[in-house]
């Protein structure tokens, strides 16, 4: 600490011997040194529609942690496809902790760069996902196209706004919805066949749910978002009531993960900070926060406040369906796998 | 030509006298600077660690997946159509953007008019604008609910999330360059030139067609080039407006971005050795125009 403060009162006499503060800025460097020696730094690396719930959940728990211990903390977001986001950390963005839409894309941080123990998912309740959501159909307001299911997806004339399941989170865990859906009605020959008239009717592939959202609601495209829970709510709550959210006959449990990145917390220092901050998240006031967002909390009396805003309906696992992430990925994602068969030359 | 050019300049038949800059006397012997060693050298270094450097790391690493997988990324069937779409397109739009350009900065050189100065600064604003707001703005107004995007609707024509939307983007960002490689040229054009013609009896289209286009050629062929350069690598203002299609509207450096994230490291790299060939080859081709055109106008 004190070369530091050396250099940095070295700074201000220097500051100073220029001319160029005005009196008081010597005493404002002094007062940012003192605070900048107390404050701690975690960035969370996060996915696209957690933007509006990690501002509250930090501010909560700076709130919280300043209480427990004094120490003050500036925590810092980021936000992306999830895949790109896992990309940043593995090329190097020093994440203390990633809270991620789906765990492939943790996996591939443990086994890529190797930040964290292939193990990671079992160090945290609930397989380290302190709450879930599901996707669900946004339409635009009254129906019109009267979409209820699955199937009405790939009436002819019908646009299906949703993003790249290459790159976006949210767009594998709709796409793996559909599919499921189509092979609980007549196996993998009509879910392939199902999926393939789906994504004919997808005017356009945006990179993240974002960038879908803003498609679907901004520019007018489209007669139905594939949406996360919470992004379909909150798109009414930003643009006002223009829309309807529809609950599907049945969809998947998403379980969007969180983990400690080992390595970059050793590093930073940062190790009991980004431990409690992962624990904070499992805790009432969080579950409550969260529920308020519209995830789907996995506490008790947090999901039974929030009862009303989801609705039950019938949700796979992707273990129970899919035999796993790993699985998934190779069948329907990796290069010439399932996804990339819809698109074939005419 | 150039030694008229060193002739005083005369009255003008209408009266106003032509100002002229005087011109920079040219060193014979560019040799007798000191420094030539140096200043080489630093150019060898720099070019080396600015662009051969990182370009080397490119040419490498799609070798890992061995011959026939270079071969293989390179020639299915989606990546083919992303190729062809970048190229295609990009090449469309400067071709567009040639004539127009062309008559922009004739405008802009050769008349005198109110505003013209912000007009001219205009001109740059593809350059300066961050290439995100460039393409958010573009699909805000092309869209089918945007104020343009709508009346094309009307009329059956989908400009946004299509082909067409693409190619709006390059030529944006494109006429820039088009623009600003034919204004110098333009004001040093000799009037004298023009005017000998019009007295020798040449037509107002004869004039222009034999007299100012040639002048202008070769600084028109770099123009369309850089532009076409510039919209081959275009990403960021594409993406927005383009829809992303696989097959059909999923440009070549977002196919790079698809396959970065999807950690295919080599499969990216092969993509983009593949556009930095093509890219080169079409340069070499257009600067072998220019200097066809450049001996042609010598003979």
């Amino acid at each position: 600490m004190s070369p530091t403060n050396i250099s940095r009162r070295g700074l201000v006499a220097s500051a100073a011997a220029l001319g160029v503060g005005a009196a008081a800025s010597p005493l404002l460097f002094a007062a940012q040194a003192q605070a900048q020696a107390k404050t701690v730094t975690l960035l969370n690396v996060s996915y696209d529609p957690t933007r509006e719930l990690y501002k509250e959940i930090n501010a909560a728990f700076a709130n919280y942690w300043k209480g427990k211990t004094g120490e003050i903390l500036d925590i810092k977001q980021s936000h992306g496809g999830s895949g790109k986001q896992a990309r940043s950390v593995i090329d190097g963005l020093q994440a203390d902790v990633v809270t991620l839409a789906l765990a492939g894309d943790i996996d591939e941080i443990a086994a890529r760069a190797k930040l964290l123990p292939p193990n990671w998912q079992s160090r945290l309740p609930n397989n380290s996902t302190p709450y879930t959501s599901t996707i669900v159909f946004l339409v635009r307001k009254g129906n019109p196209w009267k979409i209820k299911d699955w199937p009405d997806l790939v009436k002819p004339g019908v646009g299906v706004i949703t993003p790249n399941p290459k790159t976006s989170g949210g767009a594998r865990w709709s796409y793996l919805a559909a599919y499921d859906y189509g092979r609980k009605h007549g196996g993998d020959a009509a879910a392939k066949d199902y999926i393939t008239r789906l994504y004919k009717n997808v005017p356009v592939l945006g990179a993240g749910a974002r960038d879908a959202t803003t498609t679907f609601a901004q520019r007018g495209l489209g007669d139905v978002l594939l949406s996360w829970e919470n992004e379909a709510y909150l798109t009414i709550d930003e643009f006002g009531p223009k829309f309807d959210i529809v609950y599907p006959s049945s969809s998947i449990l998403a379980e969007p993960p969180v983990a400690l990145l080992d390595k970059n917390v050793d590093r930073h220092k940062t190790r009991t900070q980004a431990t409690g901050y992962l624990n904070f998240l499992y805790s009432p006031l969080a579950q409550d926060i969260i529920g308020k967002h519209h995830f789907r909390p996995r506490e008790a009396a947090a999901a039974a406040k929030y009862a009303a805003s989801f609705k039950p309906l019938a949700l796979v696992t992707i273990d129970q369906a899919f035999g796993g992430w790993k699985k998934a990925s190779a069948v329907h994602f990796a290069d010439g796998g399932l996804f990339d068969q819809i698109y074939k030359p005419a | 030509m150039t030694d008229q050019a060193l002739l005083p300049s005369s009255p003008v038949p209408g009266g106003a006298a032509v100002v002229r800059r005087p011109r920079r006397s040219r060193f014979v012997e560019p040799s007798i600077l000191p420094g030539f060693g140096l200043s080489l050298g630093f150019t060898l270094v720099y070019l080396g660690v600015i662009v051969i450097l990182p370009l080397t790391a490119l040419a490498l690493r799609p070798w890992e997946l061995g011959l026939s997988g270079v071969v293989h990324a390179l020639t299915a069937p989606r990546v083919a159509a992303a190729l062809r779409l970048s190229f295609g397109l990009s090449a469309l739009a400067a071709l567009l953007n040639a004539p127009l350009g062309l008559l922009l900065a004739w405008t802009l050189s050769r008349y005198q008019f109110p505003g013209r100065r912000i007009l001219d600064a205009l001109v740059d604003l593809p350059f300066a604008l961050p290439t995100a707001v460039a393409g958010i703005a573009l699909t805000a107004i092309y869209a089918p609910n945007g104020p343009l995007g709508s009346l094309l609707a009307k009329v059956g024509i989908k400009a946004a999330y299509s082909p067409l939307g693409i190619f709006i983007a390059l030529v944006f960002i494109g006429l820039p360059f088009v623009v600003r490689s034919l204004q110098p040229v333009l004001q040093d054009l000799d009037r004298e030139v023009e005017e000998a013609a019009q007295t020798l009896g040449a037509n107002s289209l004869q004039r222009a067609v034999m007299v100012v286009l040639p002048a202008l050629a070769p600084s028109l062929i770099s123009g369309v080039s850089l532009a076409f350069a510039r919209a081959v690598g275009e990403y960021g203002s594409v993406v927005f407006i383009a829809g992303n299609l696989p097959m059909k509207t999923e440009i070549a450096p977002l196919l790079i971005v698809i396959k970065l994230e999807q950690y295919d490291y080599a499969g990216a790299a092969a993509v983009g050795l593949a556009m930095v060939a093509i890219s080169f080859g079409s340069l070499i081709a257009i600067n072998g125009l220019q200097l066809f055109l450049a001996r042609r106008g010598k003979a």
